[in-house]
């Protein structure tokens, strides 16, 4: 029987010919990354196991994003404790107010994680990394800490369910919708314990950021992973940003697979995710008549160039709905700093937007834009649970940037192609 | 190992953001957490817990986010085993690490009613509920998680390895 393409590199890194489902393995960590909420409880599990220093300085990240700047004194003592781990243990890849941005966006464009690696985060959206060919996936502190130390991390294979990626993308429609459909089709437990592979010709019309949003939101189907092949805009992607050399993986030809479910981009419209689960989804034509009090565009799903691009084209020249309060966050400093060169902030700010630096903030209801009792929020992020972004009374619609600016125009959910101008 | 206590049961996808919401995470010591935990799905829970009470929900139980602060603040609260139809990954993983003792049993999951008072062998994976008179059979955990669990979680096993 043939192998998965995440089944693959987990023989590699563990230094087997073969695996197969449910087998429990240990494998060797080409990186290992943390924020400040899951570095601050790992640290203190690191130091319990005696060892003296973690297993390799390069490959080790930690990168403060969910709170910063710091939001609160306490926020802020749990920062103080991840900076001084990070200098003591002379940590290369410590990412500071200044150099950070959100840790999804900023591993990538920092030439920092590459095709064919197996990395481990101690958050659970580390599995966009599987956009470049990588397995990638999250954990929790305790893991984190013992990869660390060991530069090891036990796994079960997984099998994998094949996405068959068919048809061309129409306008307005994104990799955004493209997850939020398949989570729609196969709920939020869909893919549970298991690989979703991305295959098929479909995948050349998904633009690199498309690639990271889906594979970012893998883990709301339940995946261990989610997968890209190795392609040449991926080959491209990686050579541009990383002087690393990297392993080129593919699926044995007669791989086996739980299931193989096709997608035909043509047949996808804008998708909306309506409160409390990502997997309640509808198409904008089933929207209906949903007013908003704010609206979020960034995030680790959503805060890349494409994501800036599309949102500035929609609200350059219009004005944001008088009582929607728009924020807009890209994911790191260099996208900030693309989005001044290419006029997009005064497009925004002109818009009636603001324009923050980079954080999570919003997105886990941790700062800069929590939610009152009753309000309404139309978010390019990744979850919209109960009380995810403030009040247990408040909801959160997921959307792609095209939909969620043009809702802050309409000052209501809206199709952007109708706002765009384009139907 | 066994466990035995009164059932606090809930639905599907009980997510980390209700088990301990986001605003409480600027702190990361178990007993303050365990203060707010289910805050968000259940206001009330940390009155109706008691020590060695057991968790009982349906599928995809903790679902969502990394935190780790999820089932330290259920093992903070006192209690001594969560029972699922199924469990979302990291969760899964992220109390085995840390020694809180969880069962897949779709059978208990969907049979066990709130306050059925419940005892669990672990060893055997036998789910008995003294209220309805009944046993469910789970897969008690396999020997490589036994070996995690009987040191005291995944820190101890690293901490032996270490010192060779």
């Amino acid at each position: 029987m043939g192998m998965t393409m995440t089944q693959k590199i987990l023989a590699k890194h563990a230094g087997l010919d073969h695996v197969v489902p449910g087998q429990l393995i240990q494998a060797k960590l080409d990186i290992v990354m943390g924020n400040d909420i899951t570095t601050a409880v790992a640290l203190k599990e690191f130091a319990k196991t005696g060892a003296a220093e973690v297993f390799d300085k390069e490959k080790v990240v930690i990168v403060l994003d969910h709170f910063t700047p710091n939001k609160d004194i306490k926020a802020a003592e749990q920062y103080k404790s991840c900076r001084t781990f990070a200098y003591d243990m002379n940590i290369k890849n410590f990412f500071d107010v200044g150099k950070a941005g959100i840790e999804h966006a900023l591993l990538p464009e920092q030439g920092i994680v590459v095709p064919g690696q197996v990395i481990i985060g101690a958050d659970s959206h580390t599995c966009t990394y599987g956009a470049l060919g990588a397995f990638s996936t999250g954990i929790g502190s305790t893991d984190m800490a013992i990869g660390m130390a060991t530069g090891e991390c036990w796994f079960k294979v997984p099998s994998a369910i094949k996405f068959n990626i068919i048809g061309k993308k129409p306008p307005y429609v994104s990799g955004k919708d493209v997850i939020l459909h398949i989570i729609g089709k196969i709920g939020v437990d869909g893919a549970l314990y298991r690989s979703m592979e991305f295959t098929g010709e479909g995948i050349q019309e998904l633009t690199m950021d498309d690639r990271f949003t889906i594979a970012n939101m893998a883990i709301e189907a339940g995946a261990k992973n989610g997968i890209f092949p190795i392609d040449e805009a991926c080959i491209a992607y990686a050579k541009e940003h990383s002087q690393k050399p990297f392993d080129i993986y593919e699926a044995d030809v007669d791989a086996e697979y739980d299931e193989e479910i096709i997608i035909d981009l043509s047949s996808l419209q804008p998708t909306v995710s309506f409160p409390h689960l990502p997997d309640n989804t509808r198409t904008i034509d089933h929207v209906g008549d949903v007013k908003i009090d704010q609206v979020v565009i960034g995030s680790c799903t959503n805060g890349r160039m494409d994501d800036m691009a599309i949102a500035a084209d929609i609200l350059r020249g219009k004005k944001v709905a008088e009582h929607v309060r728009t924020i807009i966050i890209p994911a790191t400093q260099e996208i900030y700093l693309e989005c001044i060169r290419r006029g997009y902030v005064s497009d925004f700010i002109e818009a009636g937007a603001i324009f923050s630096m980079p954080t999570c903030g919003p997105c886990l209801g941790g700062h800069m834009g929590i939610l009152a009792s009753g309000e309404r929020c139309v978010s390019t992020t990744n979850r919209n649970f109960v009380g995810r972004m403030g009040h247990v009374e408040s909801e959160v619609y997921l959307a792609s940037p095209a939909v969620a600016a043009a809702s802050a125009i309409a000052g209501k959910i809206a199709d952007p192609r109708k706002i765009g101008g384009h139907e | 190992m066994n466990a035995k206590g009164h059932v606090l049961k809930y639905g599907d996808n009980v997510d980390t953001d209700v088990i301990i919401p986001a605003r409480y995470l600027n702190v990361s010591n178990g007993e303050e957490l365990a203060k707010y935990c289910m805050i968000d799905i259940d206001p009330d829970f940390t009155q109706k817990a008691k020590s060695g009470d057991i968790i009982v929900a349906t599928k995809n139980f903790g679902c969502g986010s990394s935190r780790e602060h999820a089932p330290l603040a259920i093992k903070c609260a006192g209690i001594s085993c969560v029972i699922a139809s199924t469990f979302a990954r990291i969760f899964y993983r992220n109390a085995i690490n840390i020694g809180l003792p969880i069962l897949e049993c779709d059978k208990a999951a969907k049979d066990i009613d709130n306050g059925d008072e419940v005892s669990i062998d672990f060893d055997s994976g036998i789910i008995t509920n003294h209220t309805k008179n009944r046993t469910y059979q789970a897969q008690p955990f396999p020997p490589f998680i036994k070996e995690i669990m009987a040191i005291g979680g995944l820190v101890e096993q690293t901490k032996e390895k270490i010192k060779g």
